[in-house]
Order: C-alpha cells, then sequence, then structure tokens
C-alpha cells in the first residue's frame, strides 16, 4: 500500500499529459465554437488551417535556426509564433473574402457554408502539403525538461518518478495566459462585447449599430490566433503531421459540442473532459492498483479498458452520450 | 427519363477523355480508370441520394466504404484452419454479449423511472457488460492471431463467391448507418457531419487493430475474384486469336479482358442502382422526399415524420456507399485498411456530387466520372506544370526540387478549387436537378 507513489504515478502519465493535451485541444474548440457562435457553421477546415499555420511557423523556426537564432530555454518556435499567426489570420480573411462572405450576403443555409469550409480544408490541405510535404516534423529544441524522472527522484528520494517536459509546461502557461486575455477581451472591451452581442441576437446587434462585418474580422482573427497556438503546442509537445491536425478535428468538435456550441467557457470544460477521458480510458491501470491495493489483491491484467488505437472511440462515446442525453451541451449552447 | 443533347455530349465528351487515354497513354489504364469511375459513381450514387433526395450531410463515406469492403473478406476468405477452433465460437460469443449488454442498458434507461437508480443501474449494466464481455472475447481473439500469424492469424471468411459480398457489404454498411442515424438525427444538420465524421475513424480504427477479423494493419491479400484471372484467360483461343488481330501480346490482351470483365459487371451494377433510384425518385416516395428536404415544416405538417424518413435514406445511402466499397475490395482482390484515407474516400466522393449535380442521379454518376478521371490524370499534370513553372530556376535549385517532388499535392487544391468554383457559380451542379 503505497498511496503517494499510486499518485505521483497517476500525475506523472494521466494528469500531466491530459493537462497539456486538454489545454491543446481547449485553444482549438474554442475557435470551433467562437466560429460557430458568430458565423454560424461548423468549421470544419479548423485542423488543416491549424496544419497551415503550424507549417508556417515551422518553416519560420527552421528559417531562424538557420541563422543561428534561438530562444535559450525556450524553444525557437515561440519566436516564429508572430509569423505564422499573422500569415493564418490573413490566410482566413482572404477564405472569409473569397468564400464564405458571399455566402452570408445571400444568407446561404448552414450545409452550405460547411461545404464551403470542405472546399477551404481541401485547398488548405493541398498547401499545407505543397509546403511542407505530407511526413511528420519534430521541430523543438531548447530544454527538453523543467524536471526530468530522475530529479525528482533526487529531491524527493521516491521510487516513483514524475517530469515536467517543457513543452507541457508551456502549454499550460500559454493556454491559461491565451483563455484569460481571451475572456478579457469578450468581458471587457468594446469589440468583445460587440462580437458576443452579435452571437447573442444578430438582428439586435445591428440594430444598435454594430458592424457585422468587423465582428466576422474580430472573430477570424482570434480563431486563428488560437488555431496556430494550439498547432504550435501541440506539435511541440507531440509531432507535427498534417493528417494528424486534421483528425484532431473530431475531439474539437466533441468537446464544443460538449460545452455547448458557441459558448467558449464550456468549450474549455468540454475539452479537458475530453482529454482525461482519453487519456484515462486508454491508460494501462495495473501499476496505480498495485500501489494502492494490498499486494495479495494486485490485479493480474492490465486494467486498460480500452487500446490506444481507440481513442477516438472514446471521443466519439463522448459525443453519442451527449447528443443522445443533451445535444445543447452542459452548459446549454446556441441551438440543438 | 428525358433525353437531353447537353446531358449526352457531356457523357460523350467522357468517353472521348477515356478513350484519349487508350490510344495515347495504354488500355490499360483507360480501363483502370474506367473502373474506378464506376465504383466512384455507385459512392456518389450513395451520396446523392443522402444529400440531393434529403439533404443529409454525410462525412463519413470513407466508413461505410470501408465497412462494405469488410463483406468481401468475410464472405470470400476461405475459413483459416484451426483459427474456429481456436477460438471461433467465442469471439462470436463475445461479440453477442457486447451486443446484449448496450441492448440491457438501452431496456434499463427505458424502463425504470427517472432518477439515481436508474442511472446507477444503467453504469452497473454498462460495466458488468464491459468486464463479462472482455473476459470472453480478449482471449479467444488472441488465440485466433496466434494461428500461423505470419500468413492467417484471423478468422478468414466463410468461403462463398466474392460477388455474394456485394449485397452482404451493403447490409453491413446499412447496419452500421441505422446505428449512427438513430443517435445523430433529428438534431442539428451538422451532427450528423460530425458523428458520422467520428464513426468513419472508428472504423478504419476497427479494421486496422482487430486483427482477427482483418489482419489489421497486415492486410488480406488474395481474397477469391469475382472473375478469372489474367494468367487464365491467356488459356482462351479466342483471347489469343483476339490479341493477334488487335496487335497486342497475349499478356496484355488477358489483362484487358479480364478489366473489361469487371467493367460489365460493375457496369450492370451502377445500370441498376440509377433505375431503381430513377423509378424511387419519380415514384411518391421521391417526391416526399423532396418536400422533406424543401420544406420540413410543411412536410411535418402534412404528417410525415421526417426523423424516420430521413433515417431510412441515410441507411439507403450508406447501403450504397458499402456496395462500392465490396465491389472495389474485390476488384483489388486485397483489404489494406491502412489506405483509406478521408481526402480519398470522403470529400473526394462530395465533389464528385456537387461537381456532377447534386440531385440528379445522371449528375452524380457523371461527377464520379470526371473527378476520377481527373484525380488520376492530374497527378502526371501537376508535375508536368510544376516542371514548366519552375524550368528558369536551376536544375539543382533546392526549391526546384521540393516543389517537384510535392507537385502530386497540386491535385489536392485543384480538387478543393472545383469544389469551390461549382458551389459559388454552379450550384446545381453540371447535370442539374429537373
Amino acid at each position: 500500500m503505497d498511496p503517494v507513489s499510486a499518485f505521483i504515478l497517476l500525475s506523472n502519465f494521466v494528469v500531466i499529459p491530459a493537462l497539456a493535451y486538454g489545454s491543446q485541444l481547449a485553444l482549438g474548440a474554442l475557435g470551433i465554437t467562437l466560429i460557430y457562435g458568430i458565423l454560424r457553421f461548423s468549421h470544419f477546415a479548423h485542423g488543416d488551417i491549424m496544419a497551415f499555420g503550424t507549417a508556417v511557423v515551422i518553416l519560420t523556426t527552421w528559417a531562424l535556426q538557420g541563422f543561428g537564432i534561438s530562444f535559450g530555454v525556450l524553444p525557437t518556435a515561440l519566436l516564429a509564433l508572430p509569423v505564422g499567426i499573422v500569415a493564418t489570420i490573413l490566410y482566413l480573411l482572404a477564405a472569409d473574402r473569397t468564400v464564405y462572405r458571399f455566402y452570408r450576403k445571400v444568407r446561404a443555409k448552414p450545409m452550405i457554408l460547411v461545404m464551403a469550409s470542405l472546399g477551404v480544408m481541401f485547398v488548405t490541405n493541398g498547401l499545407t502539403r505543397l509546403l511542407i510535404g505530407p511526413g511528420q516534423q519534430r521541430f523543438d529544441d531548447g530544454t527538453r525538461f523543467v524536471f526530468s524522472v530522475r530529479d525528482f527522484r533526487e529531491w524527493t528520494g521516491l521510487s516513483e518518478g514524475l517530469a515536467l517536459r517543457s513543452s507541457q509546461f508551456l502549454t499550460l502557461i500559454v493556454a491559461l495566459v491565451a483563455m484569460a486575455l481571451l475572456f478579457w477581451f469578450l468581458n471587457r472591451t468594446r469589440g468583445g462585447k460587440s462580437m458576443r452581442a452579435y452571437s447573442d441576437n444578430e438582428d439586435l446587434a445591428l440594430l444598435s449599430g454594430i458592424n457585422p462585418e468587423r465582428v466576422v474580422v474580430i472573430t477570424w482573427a482570434i480563431a486563428g490566433t488560437l488555431m496556430v497556438l494550439a498547432g504550435t503546442l501541440y506539435g511541440l509537445d507531440k509531432s507535427f503531421r498534417p493528417f494528424t491536425y486534421f483528425q484532431l478535428l473530431l475531439p474539437f468538435f466533441a468537446a464544443a459540442i460538449l460545452g455547448g456550441l458557441g459558448n467558449p467557457l464550456g468549450a474549455i470544460v468540454g475539452a479537458y473532459v475530453v482529454a482525461f477521458s482519453e487519456m484515462g480510458i486508454t491508460y494501462a491501470w495495473r501499476r496505480f492498483f498495485e500501489h494502492l491495493l494490498p499486494e495479495s489483491w494486485a490485479p493480474d491484467g492490465m486494467l486498460q479498458i480500452l487500446p490506444v488505437d481507440y481513442k477516438f472511440a472514446v471521443t466519439f462515446a463522448i459525443l453519442v452520450l451527449v447528443l443522445i442525453f443533451r445535444p445543447t451541451g452542459i452548459f446549454r449552447g446556441k441551438s440543438v | 427519363m428525358s433525353v437531353n443533347l447537353r446531358n449526352v455530349a457531356l457523357f460523350a465528351a467522357m468517353a472521348l477523355a477515356l478513350l484519349m487515354t487508350g490510344m495515347f497513354q495504354s488500355w490499360s489504364l483507360a480501363l483502370t480508370i474506367l473502373n474506378m469511375s464506376l465504383i466512384s459513381a455507385v459512392m456518389a450514387l450513395g451520396v446523392n441520394i443522402q444529400w440531393g433526395y434529403a439533404g443529409l450531410f454525410n462525412v463519413g463515406v470513407m466508413g461505410f466504404t470501408a465497412f462494405g469492403g469488410l463483406a468481401a473478406v468475410l464472405v470470400a476468405m476461405p475459413p483459416t484452419e484451426g483459427a474456429w477452433a481456436a477460438g471461433g465460437p467465442r469471439v462470436i460469443l463475445g461479440l453477442a454479449l457486447g451486443a446484449a449488454s448496450i441492448l440491457a442498458a438501452i431496456a434499463v434507461w427505458q424502463r425504470l423511472p427517472r432518477g439515481k437508480l436508474r442511472v446507477a443501474a444503467l453504469i452497473a449494466v454498462l460495466v458488468a457488460g464491459y468486464v463479462i464481455t472482455r473476459m470472453v472475447f480478449a482471449p479467444a481473439a488472441d488465440a485466433i492471431s496466434q494461428v500461423n500469424p505470419a500468413t492467417q492469424g484471423f478468422l478468414g471468411g466463410l468461403g462463398l463467391p466474392v460477388i455474394l459480398s456485394w449485397p452482404v457489404g451493403a447490409l453491413f454498411a446499412g447496419g452500421l448507418a441505422w446505428v449512427v442515424g438513430k443517435v445523430a438525427l433529428g438534431l442539428r444538420s451538422d451532427y450528423l457531419a460530425i458523428a458520422t465524421l467520428g464513426i468513419s475513424e472508428i472504423v478504419i480504427a476497427v479494421l486496422k487493430f482487430e486483427s482477427w477479423m482483418s489482419r489489421g494493419v497486415n492486410n488480406v491479400s488474395g481474397i477469391p475474384r469475382a472473375l478469372p484471372r489474367p494468367v487464365e484467360w491467356q488459356g482462351y483461343d479466342w483471347v489469343q486469336s483476339l490479341a493477334v488481330t488487335l496487335g497486342f501480346t497475349t499478356n496484355q490482351m488477358a489483362s484487358i479482358v479480364e478489366k473489361l470483365g469487371y467493367a460489365i459487371l460493375f457496369a450492370i451494377v451502377l445500370g441498376l442502382l440509377i433505375w431503381l433510384s430513377e423509378k424511387a425518385l419519380n415514384a411518391p416516395w421521391g417526391r416526399m422526399m423532396r418536400a422533406i428536404r424543401d420544406n420540413e415544416t410543411a412536410a411535418r405538417a402534412m404528417g410525415k415524420d421526417v426523423t424516420r424518413r430521413h433515417l431510412m435514406v441515410f441507411v439507403l445511402g450508406s447501403g450504397v456507399c458499402g456496395l462500392a466499397g465490396a465491389m472495389m475490395v474485390s476488384l483489388d482482390g486485397q483489404m489494406t485498411p491502412g489506405s483509406y484515407e478521408p481526402l480519398r474516400y470522403t470529400f473526394l466522393i462530395w465533389v464528385m456530387v456537387i461537381v456532377g449535380g447534386s440531385g440528379n442521379n445522371w449528375g452524380a454518376v457523371l461527377g464520379g466520372f470526371i473527378i476520377w478521371f481527373l484525380w488520376v490524370q492530374a497527378e502526371p499534370a501537376g508535375r508536368w506544370l510544376m516542371d514548366n513553372l519552375t524550368a528558369g530556376m536551376a536544375d539543382d535549385s533546392a526549391l526546384r526540387t521540393h516543389l517537384l517532388t510535392q507537385a502530386a499535392h497540386m491535385r489536392l487544391i485543384m480538387m478543393g478549387l472545383a469544389l469551390l468554383l461549382m458551389l459559388r457559380f454552379a450550384p446545381r451542379g453540371l447535370i442539374p436537378e429537373r
């Protein structure tokens, strides 16, 4: 019986990775939910534009590294972030001008906008592959660990180890700052208030003199920033591959729907629920229970509920449960 | 069916493009394109049934296609000796137990009164069901994977003729669609899109990792053919004499004959499907579907059960996609779960439907032909274009080599642009709905 070890083990393999993954999902899901709230369609190009922005960040990182510029202990990619963010926002605005604005003007059905976003997805997909290729890229540099398993063991003298990778730490910090800024913006500034007003009641917002095109531009800018942050942090934490980013679409949507589409706070909560369920259900709990239970009760199986290969099934199950029991999400999103 | 000269001209142009491919590239390539075009047309027909008739947005075509393809393995492969003894009945029992526990959970939810007791009972049923299912299932699946793992390690199939797997594939995909539709239909229209996106990823994951069933990433190859192989065709006298008359080698002739044979089979299936769907579209059923699509509220006011009709159409359309999946696997003679990717199997089909003309069966078929042709031919065309664009650069320029190696991805951009342009400027497609 060793509850401390059990707790450390759990932190190392489930809690910390899930917190980092959840933060990355939250940044993506926030974008989905904001676009849904303002533009009123499900943005299927999200994952691929995220890959595009991250590809720009990676290329800039390589260029910086080529010039011998680095960011000390922090990854050089952080220096390249602004370039990626600006490129992504410009890309999104260009897509809005050439594609989405027309359908907004003619008040097309939401499905047509979704279809248009599929077209944008296709184009972006090709563009990203043209830029950087379909393969896997790693672009992390700087120190790898805030503290490693060995450091932790030396400090505490415990048998179980705990490590905090710098990419995980960075993810948590950046995500927290980004979310705090976002909520400050939404609640305290004119632009944010006009966004919320527009999302709540379009006609009333128009009546009170809010310029819808400005709201749309702000929305794309915020979503673009969040996408590049999410993509870069995910890439630093795991690795970059365009197809993986496309696949993130499912957890993004699951998180946003779980929290109630159009509800930013809900998207964040939803993202952590998805991340913790994914990690918890695909983690082999055997050693955790070995620490927690008396020796004679030790389990003989791996106690893994589902193999890691089925992590999408976990996300999907969450989605299905929400759709069956509470289609508007936990926090009552915009519509059923 | 009104014969419209413009439509005939469009199909004639398509046939001409295929003939040109045959004359200038090779007949074998032209027939390969033709066969995949026919399968693509069936898939496009399936998507068109859902989108064109009912406005349902299915982004999981890949999943239904792959699941239909599984039928070809389960029907046509010979049963693996020893695998059934190792754990066949037990695996089936495990699956049945899993299904039973889900049914039990549904029953608990529907029968018990609201309250904490119901939630507790539901969780208890699910947990117990999971543990029992896993205890029965996992050892058997492992045992099957141990049977001759280098070449088999899976249960095999029933050893029946592969053509039988086509309707079975349709049943598989339709059944899956029924489950998805039950959950996601009747809510916001986007939810179906997201649910289908999810189920298609899961189907691929299952095919990749349930090795007792589909050998997973090791692929099932050597699925019995629907028609004799080229080697067998070579033995026929008429093939040999035809080769002499047309100036091919016997080898080439045999492969052309085989491909032609498949083309005829697929064309029969496609023709049958078009005939059925045209009949349905012009029957009261088709008018009801269009009424629902164009004004759900009005249709509901007329007493139509919109959600149930949607479910029906969703199952039918997905079934057609599953049929196409089984046809494709039997054409390839192998099941390769790793090769299913959403861009090719879901989104490309959507481009076909939108370009061809949603709501019109002939349009969807034409779209299937045109887009598949472009998809295949865009690769060399993209390389040629890139080669000329970068001709000014030095031969060893890093940018030039990069652009040339990535030129294949040009076709993704091209397809996206085709979709966006059609959606904007000709949303009714090449052959609009009447």
